[in-house]
């Protein structure tokens, strides 16, 4: 079943068009990546889905509900949730603090201490770090927060964008297992990606976008294998 | 002593409207210049209910109209003139305030015409205390504890409650905040409240000093407390607390000595300007990370 229905959606900048009609769909307990070359509009996507910016045209249903005009704090508690492009942690709070943003919309206290101690068994550093402050942390500790944060409000779909930006690849692995881990636990993920060999190898499907346009698609095994996608995306 | 505290006192005044204008500054991102005249029109509500009286409780009921009234006009002015703004340019939205700041400047003097009118708030009757050989004002003392235990209760607030968290989440993040769920706006709006809410305690605290009401009574007091924030950082609540006492402060110490006291206001924004060519961004601000 499709948990996100994207239909011709459109978007702009002033009087570019930065985004010319893109359709996709996640279905539900998938991965799919969208690959893309910089400025391709990966992320003009994903603020454009959370309604951090305006559309022109389209529309966005999840599940069964239209979203195309839902403000982004109405998104949260309907399980959509998204870690942004650069992480943006609130640099200037701890990260218990962070944790618990988070949570915002989540009232149950029980349950924020069990989500609590769930990501600090994932992430030791985090539980060890509580009392820092945010912009203290290193890069890939930071990145690990701004997803732990995202978890706190229990997401049925997790929008990730670039998630392994400017990591070391030890934290790229890190990072890339953690997705794994989440949505074999049940949790739907959109995933934009850099790194589109580590994306495509564990994504179910993947759309690969040009300029505003998605010009392919299929299963991540088929564009990892097929040719144009290696020349252009994989530096083979 | 008596100097120190009643400037402590002022500058608890003066620090309770900064507050408005660095809380607004750091969450909204504007600088709501028609801050002063919600003062203004504290003292005009308060002026309605207590008028020539000298009632001490009719001060109080006062008080909590005129934090009605304040409240009320600090968000529909919000509502009405900066939220159709949001987005627009930071100067596009300076004007609209200025435009808002005179705009109540004239209502006021459509109702009430611009002549000063008097008003007695029972402050003078409270007499004053003798404490180590300084004879010091009640009205003074009083002022200084309620403006300590008002500026404990919004840190408290801020730093410990969930909607505060989620003012300083949006304080430094307003899209990130959206995306935990917060409703900015609401925020946006409830900053504006409390503000406006601290405006209504620096009215009734002001007539009691200095006990004059006219269309233009906040601007004195806005224009300094303007400074105070900019002394301490602005965005910074502590430092819009440090830097209103400090002004208060040195503008009793000030009028206090024969020789400088017509030099007050050229010593306090002469302060000003050192302060922000020693450290640009107030004593207590934080550079801001600009964003990427
Ligand atoms: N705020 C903005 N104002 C004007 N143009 C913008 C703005 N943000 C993005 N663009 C333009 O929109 C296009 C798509 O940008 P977007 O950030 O969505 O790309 P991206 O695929 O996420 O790239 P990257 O991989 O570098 O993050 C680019 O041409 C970019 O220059
Ligand atoms: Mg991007």
């Amino acid at each position: 079943m499709a948990l996100l229905t994207v239909e011709n959606l459109q978007v702009s900048y002033g009087l570019i068009r930065a985004i010319k009609g893109v359709s996709f769909e996640v279905n539900e307990g998938e991965i799919v990546a969208l690959i893309g070359a910089n400025g391709a509009g990966k992320t003009t996507i994903m603020h454009a889905l959370s309604n951090l910016i305006g559309k022109d045209a389209g529309t966005v249903h999840f599940a069964d509900t239209d979203i195309t005009h839902t403000p982004a704090h109405k998104l949260v508690p309907m399980g959509l949730a998204q870690v942004p492009e650069g992480r943006r942690i609130f640099q200037e709070l701890t990260v218990a603090e962070n944790l618990r943003l988070g949570a915002y919309t989540r009232k149950d206290k029980a349950e924020f201490n069990e989500m609590l101690e769930k990501m600090f068994e994932r992430f030791p550093i985090l539980k060890e770090r509580r009392k820092q402050v945010a912009g203290t942390l290193s890069g890939g500790e930071q990145q690990m927060l701004a997803m732990s944060r995202a978890l706190m409000s229990h997401p049925k779909l997790l929008l990730l964008d670039e998630p392994s930006m400017g990591l070391s690849p030890l934290y790229v692995n890190t990072i890339f297992d953690m997705i794994r881990q989440i949505n074999e636990e049940g949790t739907t993920v959109l995933l934009v990606e850099q790194n589109a060999k580590k994306a495509l190898s564990i994504a179910d499907r993947a759309y690969v976008l040009e300029i505003g346009k998605i010009a392919k698609t299929g299963t991540g095994e088929e564009l990892l294998s097929d040719d144009a996608i290696r020349r252009a995306y994989l530096g083979d | 002593m008596e100097t120190l505290i009643n400037g402590l006192s002022l500058g608890g005044i003066y620090a309770l409207i900064a507050l408005g204008y660095t809380m607004v500054y750091g969450i909204a991102k504007m600088l709501n210049f028609a801050h002063g005249d919600i003062i203004m029109a504290g003292a005009y509500a308060i002026l309605l209910v207590v008028g020539m009286t000298g009632n001490l409780l009719l001060s109080v009921v006062a008080l909590i109209a005129a934090i009605a009234f304040c409240v009320l006009l600090g968000v529909t002015t919000e509502r009405l003139a900066y939220r159709p703004l949001r987005g627009a340019s930071p100067l596009a939205v300076l004007i609209t305030a200025i435009g808002v700041s005179y705009l109540l400047q004239s209502i006021a003097q459509l109702f009430f015409t611009s002549e000063g009118q008097p008003v007695s708030t029972g402050a003078a009757q409270l007499g004053s205390v003798t404490f180590l050989g300084a004879n010091l004002k009640l009205s003074s003392l009083i002022t200084l504890g309620l403006c300590v235990m008002i500026m404990t209760a919004l840190t408290l607030f801020v730093d410990k409650t969930r909607v505060g968290r989620a003012m300083l989440a949006v304080s430094e993040d307003r899209g990130a905040a959206s995306l935990m769920g917060i409703n900015t706006n609401l925020i946006i709006t409830l900053t504006f409240a409390i503000g406006s809410a601290l405006a209504a305690f620096a009215s009734l605290f002001y007539l009691m000093q200095f006990p004059v009401v006219s269309p233009t009574l906040g601007s004195m007091p806005g224009i300094k407390a303007f400074t105070a924030a900019v002394i301490g950082g602005i965005g910074s609540i502590p430092g819009a607390m440090v830097g209103g006492v400090l002004l208060g402060v040195i503008e009793c110490v000030c009028q206090s000595i024969p020789a400088l006291s017509p030099y007050t206001i050229a010593i306090e924004f002469g302060l000003l300007i050192i302060i922000l060519l020693v450290r640009p961004v107030g004593l207590l601000g934080k550079k801001r990370r600009e964003k990427v």
